[in-house]
């Protein structure tokens, strides 16, 4: 292999304008957090809403929730960005459309960005948090119907905060893909990680480095997060009850 | 608003997206499939190995893949696999491959850290005493795997594996940052060439979607079938 090394490209200027290289890809970590954050903001509330109407008595409630998590989970998250960034602004009235377009560039682009992977996270999520219901045991309900709640109470207080016990595993993962799936936003111009080595590489000729800090970051993030979902999840434990969903299987 | 939507460009352009980009989309989609099921199969294999380093170099190259974005790893291998391949025939220039090999080792690659769990969970899911009785006929560790539980762990784990081929379906989709002509690429490169993002992006929508809800309601209906039958 005949690549020609050099690791200290990371001390020095980028043509950017942001410092040295190093400071762009930090700075590319803040991007992938903040649209990663925001989009599961919008994510946990929409998935968490559908998930409870999918478990309601209203059946067209239901077909609706059912319809929504099929149309997100079945186009690709790459096509649903341009839905967004490309198609939305010429679906909408002409003044409000050509308002999208004239947003200054890097919020244009993490503005669509979020809305996108929020909407196809909440799909995901909604899914979950109507499985993880509908683990309960039955008489839970029964048991809130005889405790004289009724509607939204029966899931604030009684069924949800079992159901979001039980299906925090599967969210964390949840969590760890919004933050992987970001990284489609460069594909519309947002500078995040992959997109910071990308044009570090583009830039510098130093492919790997670039790559590899980019790898390092991805990493960094994933333990920080496994590790603290696995104190969330020590520090929500009810005593005394373990999740169906975890005794599934072996 | 979609007063002048434009359905003569997606009528002119259809025979080509179709034999250009959904042909490069599926081969690429069955031989990521076929290529991530044995190379995940191996995987799972070696995770569960007695042998403690080969279930550690696996486990670390599982999750590795899985902590990393696949837009990350599909630019990681462009730039590398010339490199790899140069080193591997001893060349001392990166050698040329083409983006559609690329494409396939890098799905295959990293598909096959998630078709491993999978493959992982089918195998924990065939009874010990199987292993076990495996042994006492005679049978060694590839007879074992080969004849009593891979086929048992793959029928298990048949609705799951096509499950994950739908997703390895829509994520193909990403080979566009490598400008190549999957059917998402075919369909930018019309939506570019004629100005007609709007309706070539609609357009593909439309097509994912309607691939990928019936293959979710025909491997649906399979696993029903299969709960049945056990």
């Amino acid at each position: 292999m005949n690549y020609n090394w050099n690791w200290k490209i990371f001390w020095e200027q980028s043509p950017d304008g942001q410092g040295t290289y190093l400071a762009t890809m930090i700075s590319g970590l803040y991007w992938t957090l903040g649209t990663a954050l925001l989009a599961w903001i919008i994510a946990f509330t929409l998935g968490s809403v559908i998930g409870v109407i999918r478990t309601t008595d209203s059946k067209w409630g239901v077909r609706l929730g059912n319809a929504y998590v099929e149309i997100f989970r079945n186009v690709p998250l790459l096509v649903q960005l341009f839905l967004w960034y490309f198609v939305l602004p010429e679906a909408l009235p002409e003044s409000l459309g050509d308002a999208m377009k004239q947003i200054a560039p890097p919020w244009g682009s993490f503005i669509p960005a979020v809305l996108c992977l929020g909407f196809f996270t909440s799909a995901r999520v909604a899914e979950q948090v109507r499985a993880g219901i509908q683990s309960l045991p039955r008489g839970q309900r029964m048991a809130a119907t005889a405790l004289g709640l009724r509607g939204a109470p029966t899931y604030r207080y009684v069924l949800l905060p079992i159901a979001y016990r039980v299906v925090l595993p599967p969210m964390t993962s949840e969590f760890m893909n919004i933050i992987k799936n970001s990284s489609v936003a460069l594909t519309i111009g947002l500078l995040e990680i992959t997109g910071r080595a990308r044009s570090m590489q583009e830039f510098s000729f130093q492919v790997f480095e670039a790559f590899t800090a980019a790898t390092v970051l991805y990493l960094m993030i994933s333990v920080v997060v496994v590790f603290g979902m696995r104190w969330v999840e020590k520090h929500v434990a009810v005593p005394g009850f373990s999740g169906p969903v975890q005794n599934a299987g072996h | 608003m979609f007063e002048n939507f434009d359905f003569d460009t997606i009528w002119r352009t259809a025979p080509y997206l179709f034999k250009e980009g959904m042909t490069f989309t599926l081969t690429l989609t069955a031989m990521a499939t076929v290529g991530g099921v044995v190379f995940g199969t191996l995987l799972a294999m070696m995770r569960l190995s007695a042998f403690k380093w080969l279930a550690m170099v696996a486990t670390c190259y599982v999750n590795l893949m899985r902590s990393l974005p696949l837009l990350l790893v599909i630019f990681w291998f462009y730039f590398l696999v010339p490199y790899l391949g140069a080193w591997v025939i001893g060349s001392s220039t990166p050698i040329q491959v083409g983006a559609f090999w690329s494409c396939v080792i890098t799905f295959t690659m990293f598909e096959a850290a998630y078709f491993c769990e999978i493959m992982r969970a089918g195998i924990q899911s065939i009874s010990r005493g199987q292993t076990a009785a495996g042994y006492a006929l005679g049978m060694n560790y590839w007879q074992v795997m080969g004849k009593v539980i891979l086929p048992q762990a793959f029928r298990n784990m048949i609705p799951i594996l096509l499950t994950q081929t739908i997703v390895l379906f829509q994520d193909t989709s990403l080979v566009y940052v490598l400008s190549v002509t999957d059917f998402l690429g075919a369909a930018s490169k019309v939506a570019q060439r004629d100005g007609r993002l709007v309706e070539m992006y609609m357009f593909a929508a439309v097509v994912y979607f309607v691939i990928c809800f019936t293959a979710s309601k025909l491997t649906k209906h399979l696993q029903q079938r299969v709960a049945i039958i056990r």
